[in-house]
């Protein structure tokens, strides 16, 4: 039938090719929507259930008890709930690997991006991203067997649960995210723009510190941004080593439970559907994802600000 | 080996007619480019620094090949020459940027007076050298900081803290740079808000700013618009007068109106070196005429 068609017209077969192709197009583009279209709606199914859940939560438990008291014992038999000792917790883990995780992750980067061999380089970064594979509850009991040993023969006081542990080694894990996305980000700064400090007669270090640095400096702003998501996220580490105990306080050395830790806790015990115990986990959640939604928020912002036109 | 000026035979008169109307029973000048012969036509009266059989290296590939060549002090030396020629190779040696690269050689010299140093000497630290020879880039490359704190870096690599000293190094430096009057009011923000011209300017006036012996410029103009273009050419001859300039150019015309000296190069050779005005009027080789005439490159 092509040969043909051919024969009398080659208009006919180029526009039955047309069609062919616009019907095949139209079909992957809406696959490719769909797809698309799943993580939007995942996200808003979430968003919706933490809403609906929560609102049934505060049905219950007015919003200045939850945002103002400084006891979480939903539990118990006299219940408080307050939320601010979970975010203590959350924020002092967070800090504690933030504080390892930046200077770290930083020096890392620069090492990589500025002195390292090209081959050293190839061969390094490939293991350090490996290391973001290990499963953090390896990572949890680590901190737990190893760490808090090791840091109970330098401060003897130091209960067998304590959040500087945990945040230690949240802080080590997040180590290859934030050296991986910063060294990317200073690779990205324009090699003219290093020659350029280059010929002003800067050394390495000063061309990696005073260019390069606040070149990229949108870039590393996102690797901390990302590493700050992931340390308030992170679950397992702070389950296993930093003790299920809420506890308002911002002093490492003490026990005490993130959102994350109270979350996994209530849900591996057998509470009702419906009770208040279940819907305070997704009021927990919704702090939770609001808390990552400020940083989230931030880093963008810090993003945009300090983009450069280069 | 180089045609030195010894052979300039051209009388200035000669130069003046082709700028003129030419009169009809005139010889035609076989190379029709136009020479600011405002300048005088002189031999070289101090070297600033001395190649002498130059050879580069990258790995086994001889990426130059035995130059020989003084650079005139407080003049400007253009090197002109088809793409891959060595001629941005070459004016890399001048600020060891090579050095950046592994794997890289140097064999010869380049001798630095009145110190006589030897600029790609093995016991020279590329670095002492880098602090007395500026580089202007092809592609204008300001840091991404304020535009005081670009012009303020390489005093700032050199230890100076006192904010006064800063402030008027930057405003001297600005001022040489023809750039002083456009960005005096907003040397707080960033240099990368400036446009293409303002920004190469920006870089002249932070290499001028530590006060180079030598300042190179790769193509400086490549990336810019016509009137850009022109302000920088307009620049690079005024500073004639307190630097000692090396341009490296693809644009003939640009070598003709700023250069007093010319050196053709090809394939990582050195194939004439003489003054401007007698390299684009009468060039002693037929390579040269060949090249700036537009037969090939």
């Amino acid at each position: 039938m092509a040969s043909t068609a051919a024969t009398t017209s080659n208009d006919l077969v180029s526009r039955s090719g047309l069609r062919y192709r616009k019907i095949r197009d139209r079909i992957v583009e809406t696959f490719l929507l769909a797809a698309g279209l799943v993580a939007v709606f995942t996200t808003l199914a979430i968003v919706v259930i933490l809403l609906t859940e929560s609102a049934a939560f505060f049905e219950h438990v007015s919003l200045k008890d939850f945002l103002t008291d400084t006891m979480w014992t939903p539990l118990f038999a006299d219940a408080h709930y307050g939320i601010l000792p979970l975010v203590a917790g959350t924020l002092t883990t967070t800090i504690v690997a933030l504080i390892v995780a930046v200077p770290v992750g930083t020096i890392i980067a620069i090492y990589l991006s500025e002195f390292a061999s090209h081959r050293l380089r190839e061969t390094v970064k490939p293991i350090l991203e490996l290391l973001g594979a290990v499963p953090t509850v390896v990572y949890g009991y680590f901190a737990l067997t190893a760490v808090t040993p090791l840091l109970q023969m330098l401060m003897p006081e130091l209960p067998g649960f304590n959040m500087l542990s945990a945040g230690l080694v949240i802080g080590l894990m997040i180590v290859p995210y934030v050296a991986s996305v910063s060294e990317d980000a200073m690779r990205a700064v324009p090699r003219y723009m290093r020659e350029g400090s280059y010929a002003m007669g800067a050394t390495r270090l000063q061309t990696a510190l005073r260019v390069v640095v606040p070149g990229a400096f949108s870039g590393l702003a996102a690797a901390f941004i990302l590493g700050i998501s992931r340390a308030v996220g992170e679950t397992m580490v702070v389950a296993i080593a930093a003790g299920m105990q809420p506890n308002f306080t911002f002093d490492p050395r003490e026990q005490a439970a993130t959102i994350t830790a109270y979350i996994v806790q209530v849900s591996l015990g057998d509470l009702p559907h419906g009770s208040i115990g279940y819907q305070s986990i997704f009021a927990a959640g919704l702090v939770l994802m609001l808390i990552t939604l400020i940083f989230n928020v931030i880093g963008f912002s810090l993003t945009r600000k300090f983009r450069e036109a280069y | 080996m180089i045609e030195t000026t010894s052979t300039r035979g051209t009388p200035e008169s000669t130069l003046r007619n082709e700028e003129n109307a030419r009169p009809a029973g005139a010889v035609t000048p076989r190379v029709n480019i136009a020479v600011d012969d405002t300048r005088q036509s002189r031999a070289i009266t101090s070297v600033k620094a001395q190649v002498e059989n130059l050879n580069f290296y990258y790995g086994q590939n001889r990426a130059l090949k035995n130059l020989s060549i003084p650079i005139a002090d407080k003049q400007v030396t253009a090197l002109i020459g088809p793409s891959g020629c060595g001629k941005s190779t070459f004016l890399r040696c001048f600020n060891r940027m090579h050095d950046l690269q592994p794997d890289t050689r140097y064999e010869g010299s380049i001798t630095l007076h009145p110190d006589n140093i030897n600029l790609v000497g093995a016991g020279i630290d590329p670095i002492e050298v880098r602090m007395r020879i500026g580089m202007v880039f092809q592609k204008p490359n300001p840091f991404p900081k304020t535009i005081f704190e670009n012009v303020a870096y390489g005093l700032r690599l050199r230890g100076v803290r006192n904010r006064a000293t800063l402030a008027e190094e930057v405003e001297k430096a600005l001022r040489g740079a023809a750039l002083w009057d456009e960005v005096k009011d907003r040397l707080q923000d960033s240099a990368l808000a400036l446009s293409g011209g303002q920004m190469q300017r920006l870089c002249i006036a932070r290499a001028l700013a530590t006060t180079p012996e030598i300042l190179l410029f790769d193509e400086p103009t490549s990336a810019l618009d016509p009137i850009a273009t022109a302000k920088i050419e307009e620049l690079i001859s005024t500073l004639r007068d307190q630097v000692t300039v090396l341009i490296v150019t693809h644009n003939m015309q640009q070598a003709a109106r700023v250069s007093d000296y010319t050196a053709f190069m090809y394939l990582g050779e050195l194939i004439e070196f003489d003054e401007a005005a007698k390299i684009f009027t009468n060039p002693s080789k037929k390579a040269t005429e060949d090249y700036i005439t537009g037969r090939y490159g």
